[in-house]
């Protein structure tokens, strides 16, 4: 049995560690009122879509974590998605697109 | 004797209905809508002071309003789709419909009986009673095969009945003619060009404009003389320049006007464009601090006040026309996001959302005159819209 909770620890924690490091909590404040405020400005403030698509996490299930943190950073050619780069770190970016996976926090 | 009493009765029966103290007008009143909480403020630009909030109104993350032609109530459109008639003098909602998942804004017609709403999520247009808000007419904007369904934006009223709006995903514009609201009669404009973002209608009803944000201009139609077509104008207007990342995109409807000359925002780069409304060629660009949202005249036409997109959004330019010069930089606050004059240009209201305030300014001395507190404010919409042609 405490193997066994051993192992399930172990699982857990090896999960934690392939997801992006948070940012410190000041940060993630920013960066929670960035996506609410100004990706919502086509997005929308509860992230389900404008004048771009919903950022809800049925929307983005299936997409490549990968590939979203590049349009994140890089913009989307053709489409009005702008690069953030400038704003943010590709860590960052990560920690937004696994919020964005799992249904993102509200502002404090 | 029974007479007088009678009448006695009746005045004081009448006076408990409305007491002669709170008999009032609505041209100086106005809403500020609070995003965050769903809620608008409202506002009296006579006393610069907000009298009431009105709540329940959904998700305003995006938010417009327009006015009946009394000026009496205000029609909210919200972001989830929501269409609420707010009574300016009681302050609470007479109406209430979710009549779509996603809307943009929308227009009041002519005569003031129907409401059209402008939506992304189904895309079309759709047209409610608005004594009732009871539904009259859907108009799905359908493109492609006619499977495909686009997103509308730039929804403006447009003399005779009319309403005039933009297909995003299908480059099109589309007139509704609402004579009869049940059965709106449709002229479609195709192939106009690519991803227009937004339009607005002259302040005497003749031409649309559609800023095109897939390509470097923007469309026109001449609504005296829809037969002939769209024109582009200011093609190519970047051309050769780098285009720079745009964090939000501008908004046609403050058009801003000086005598024969125009202000628009350009996309994609810092400036504004002066278009002569005589030839619609470029008369101009002038240098701005970062990508404009707003393009917004004072009254009178001399000056132009323009905000700004993330991240420079902490600024207002004033631009005086004739020197096609910069006379002055504001800073509101963080994130200013709309700018609305008095209909005499007395007053300018400037809402901040990031530092909760709606700050007021005289135009002429670019003095603060009052200041006001508001939960993420956003637009700021007075009942004068209820009296000019486009809203």
């Amino acid at each position: 049995m405490p193997a066994r909770a051993i192992l399930s620890l172990f699982i857990c924690s090896l999960s934690l560690a392939v997801e992006a490091a948070a940012p410190a909590a000041a940060r993630r404040a920013q960066l929670v009122h960035m996506v609410r405020e100004d990706c919502g400005s086509c997005h929308g403030m509860t992230l389900m879509g404008g004048l771009g698509p919903p950022l809800v996490p049925a929307a983005l299930a299936g997409k490549p974590a990968d590939s979203l943190e590049a349009v994140i950073l890089d913009g989307r050619p053709g489409t009005p998605m702008p690069p953030w780069r400038r704003f943010m770190s590709e860590q960052e970016a990560r920690w937004i697109v696994d919020s964005l996976k799992k249904g993102f926090p509200s502002e404090k | 004797m029974k007479n007088r009493i009678f009448i006695l009765f009746a005045i004081v029966a009448l006076s408990a209905c409305v007491p002669a103290s709170q008999l009032r007008g609505t041209g100086d009143l106005g809403l500020v809508v609070e995003r965050a909480s769903g809620s608008v403020m409202l506002i009296d630009t006579s006393t610069r002071a907000s009298y009431a909030t009105v709540s329940g109104l959904g998700d305003l993350s995006h938010a417009t309003a327009v006015y009946s032609r009394d000026g009496r109530y205000a029609y909210v459109f919200g972001r989830d789709g929501g269409l609420t008639k707010v009574d300016m003098l009681r302050a609470r909602i007479a109406a209430r419909t979710v009549q779509a998942g996603n809307s943009i804004g929308g227009a009041i017609s002519q005569d003031g009986r129907v409401i059209a709403v402008a939506n992304y999520t189904p895309g079309g247009v759709r047209l409610f009673d608005s004594a009732t808000l009871a539904p009259l007419a859907d108009i799905p904007a359908t493109y492609g095969d006619g499977t495909q369904r686009s997103k509308v934006v730039g929804i403006a009223e447009a003399p005779g009945e009319r309403f005039i709006f933009s297909l995003y995903d299908a480059g099109e514009i589309w007139i509704a003619d609402c004579a009869d609201p049940r059965h709106p009669v449709i002229t479609r404009f195709r192939g106009v060009g690519r991803q227009p973002y937004d339009g607005l209608i002259t302040p005497d009803g003749r031409w649309y404009i559609a800023g095109l944000f897939g390509e470097d201009g923007l469309v026109l139609l001449d609504l005296w003389h829809p037969e002939r077509g769209v024109r582009r104008i200011l093609d190519h207007y970047g051309r050769g320049e780098q285009r720079l990342p745009v964090y939000k995109m501008p908004h046609l409807r403050g058009w801003a006007v000086a005598g024969r000359l125009a202000v628009l925002p350009a996309v994609g780069h810092h400036e504004v464009l002066i278009v002569d409304t005589e030839t619609w060629n470029e008369a101009g660009r002038i240098a701005v601090h970062g990508q404009p949202v707003f393009a917004i005249a004072q009254p009178g036409g001399r000056r132009v006040w323009v905000n700004f997109a993330f991240p420079d959004n902490d600024t207002v330019q004033v631009i005086d026309l004739p020197s096609r010069s910069i006379v002055h930089t504001l800073k509101p606050g963080r994130a200013v996001l709309h700018m609305e004059f008095t209909p005499r240009g007395e007053q300018v209201w400037i809402s901040s959302r990031d530092d909760n305030v709606v700050r007021v300014y005289d135009p002429a001395s670019f003095r603060e005159i009052a200041q006001l507190k508001a939960d993420h404010p956003s637009g700021i919409l007075l009942s004068a819209r209820a009296f000019a042609t486009g809203f």
